[in-house]
């Protein structure tokens, strides 16, 4: 009786899902596993190509590499803020915290364009050189690895902080007084009790950020054009200006592959390296 | 917990928070300015760029189309999505472990992989119309956030209440609407919001479900930005801040931001 009034309320969003969700993609991941050409690699020579062109293996590297770094400058961006935030008195915390949602609320091109904005060729960064003399000719920031990083460090950053502040508001008290009673400094403190009771929590954010900035389309689209082509963009290449949907299907087979991968081995490294687990 | 942080990590915080909000600042600034391209501070004040969001026949059309999307998309979610969150957690045992990894389905698969699978699926096989499947992607999009927020809120209730209601003759459809929808109020307003802010900032999913016509706010925006480069930008985006902060004031005075936060 409970199990059919359970799957009555259940099953239209679990139809929805595995209707419009799972059926979907998984005829995309299909679709790449096929005797395309007959070429000595099976089913899967798709794969085969994608890999044989270096123009395609560096997309796929320059994706890694760009979401590597911004996670990387994220986390020690975020949890410096963080630790300040948290220790912050209880009226300011909450200003601080208001001020990291809000750009959280707003929209990825919005943010982006604010990048476009600052680094062009007549940006505001570049004319503010010129008149302080600095420079002669403007800069050219736009389109280059590091204008994407960024941007994206400028996107994710009020994530990371407050999942952080989250975490380390989360550590009991007790424990840090309890490590500066027995002669602990603040650095030591930090880097014997709260750094690893935080590690769970900063394995999650460098989940959210790394698979949210591997798979993101704008800020790579707008401040990497063309000629920094990522993951995201280039499936758009692929699907919408060339009309290539098996090489589409490729490009999106991978990301989920990688994404898939990313949290099952994160989440499991979560669990091992948790000290307050049992 | 307010003994001595070191000042060099204050001077760190506060550059971090120039950092994330100069450039939404020079967005305000630059929306204002009276020139024909983009510059801060302002160069003469004016509000024309204003006027000029609703000159452009496009950025209209697209307007009400993200709002039709984020209203009927959440609303869709929260109409399959309370009744899968209830069930989470009123029959958990009668249910299989996979069906909450199910609803996390679509945040954990890329949006970009969800969209292109649905242009293929939805709109090129099956031959839905453009707008229809637009809808589709969005509500799937916010499904997720719906089960999750709805499901904290009611992981609080007292179910006991529930049954309470039940044993003195009352009907269990009366009840959920009596006794339960409104102990889980806060939560779903949290869930609509929370849904609206993602659909209406969306690209990935829109990007391959707009058609000759049919398009959303953010898509418009990119193409806009391709041609011209214009103050409309930064109006536009200063119209969907101040939405922004009139849905962050309607959250705090109803349920303190922290639950954005989760």
């Amino acid at each position: 009786m409970k199990r059919i009034a359970g799957w009555m309320l259940a099953s239209p969003a679990t139809l929805a899902i595995t209707l419009l969700l799972v059926l979907p993609v998984a005829a995309t991941i299909g679709m790449t596993f096929g005797p395309s050409d007959g070429g000595p690699w099976g089913i899967v020579q798709p794969y085969a190509n994608f890999f044989d062109s270096a123009f395609q293996r560096r997309v796929l590297w320059r994706t890694f590499e760009v979401a590597g770094w911004v996670t990387v400058i994220s986390l020690a961006a975020g949890l410096v803020t963080a630790y300040v935030v948290a220790r912050c008195p209880p009226w300011m915390k909450s200003t601080l915290v208001v001020l990291a949602v809000f750009p959280l609320l707003t929209g990825v091109v919005v943010r982006s364009f604010a990048w476009l904005v600052l680094l062009g060729r007549q940006g505001m960064i570049n004319e503010f050189l010129l008149w302080t003399g600095m420079i002669e000719a403007p800069l050219s920031m736009l389109y280059t690895p590091g204008a994407v990083i960024v941007a994206m460090v400028y996107i994710f950053v009020p994530l990371m902080v407050l999942v952080l502040v989250g975490v380390l508001e989360n550590i009991p008290e007790d424990l840090l007084q309890a490590s500066s009673s027995l002669g602990a400094g603040p650095v030591a403190s930090f880097v014997q009790v709260t750094l690893p009771l935080a590690v769970p929590g900063l394995i999650v954010g460098a989940v959210l950020v790394f698979t949210a900035s591997f798979t993101s389309y704008a800020t790579p689209h707008l401040l990497g054009g063309s000629r920094q082509m990522m993951m995201g963009t280039f499936l758009q290449q692929r699907a919408m200006v060339a009309f290539d949907w098996p090489g589409a299907a490729v490009v999106a087979a991978i990301m989920l592959a990688v994404i898939v991968a990313t949290v099952l081995v994160m989440t499991r490294l979560a669990r091992r390296l948790n000290p307050m687990a049992t | 917990m307010t003994n001595r942080i070191h000042p060099v990590l204050i001077a760190f915080t506060i550059l971090i928070y120039l950092f994330l909000l100069g450039p939404l600042i020079i967005i305000f600034g630059a929306s204002l300015s009276d020139t024909t391209y983009l510059t801060f501070p302002p160069q003469g004040l004016s509000l024309r760029w204003f006027e000029n969001i609703w000159e452009i026949s496009a950025f209209r059309r697209t307007i009400v189309t993200s709002l039709q999307m984020a209203i009927l998309g959440t609303s869709i979610a929260l109409l399959i999505g309370i009744p899968a969150a209830y069930a989470l957690n009123r029959y958990r045992i009668a249910l299989p472990g996979w069906l909450s990894t199910l609803f996390v389905l679509p945040i954990l698969v890329p949006e970009i992989v969800i969209g292109f699978s649905l242009l293929r699926s939805v709109t090129v096989q099956a031959g839905i119309p453009v707008w229809y499947a637009l809808l589709i992607g969005h509500t799937l999009l916010v499904i997720p956030y719906v089960i999750r927020v709805v499901s904290a809120s009611l992981a609080s209730f007292d179910f006991s209440i529930e049954e309470a209601a039940v044993s003195l003759g009352s009907h269990p459809a009366k009840t959920f609407f009596t006794i339960v929808l409104p102990n889980i109020r806060s939560g779903v307003i949290a869930a609509f919001i929370l849904s609206f802010i993602t659909s209406i900032n969306d690209v990935s999913v829109s990007l391959f479900l707009t058609g000759p016509g049919i398009s959303t706010l953010p898509i418009q925006l990119l193409a806009h930005m391709e041609q011209f480069f214009d103050p409309t930008i930064a109006s536009v985006s200063v119209v969907l801040m101040l939405l922004t902060i009139i849905v962050m004031i309607i959250v705090e005075r109803t349920l303190g931001l922290a639950i954005v936060a989760k």
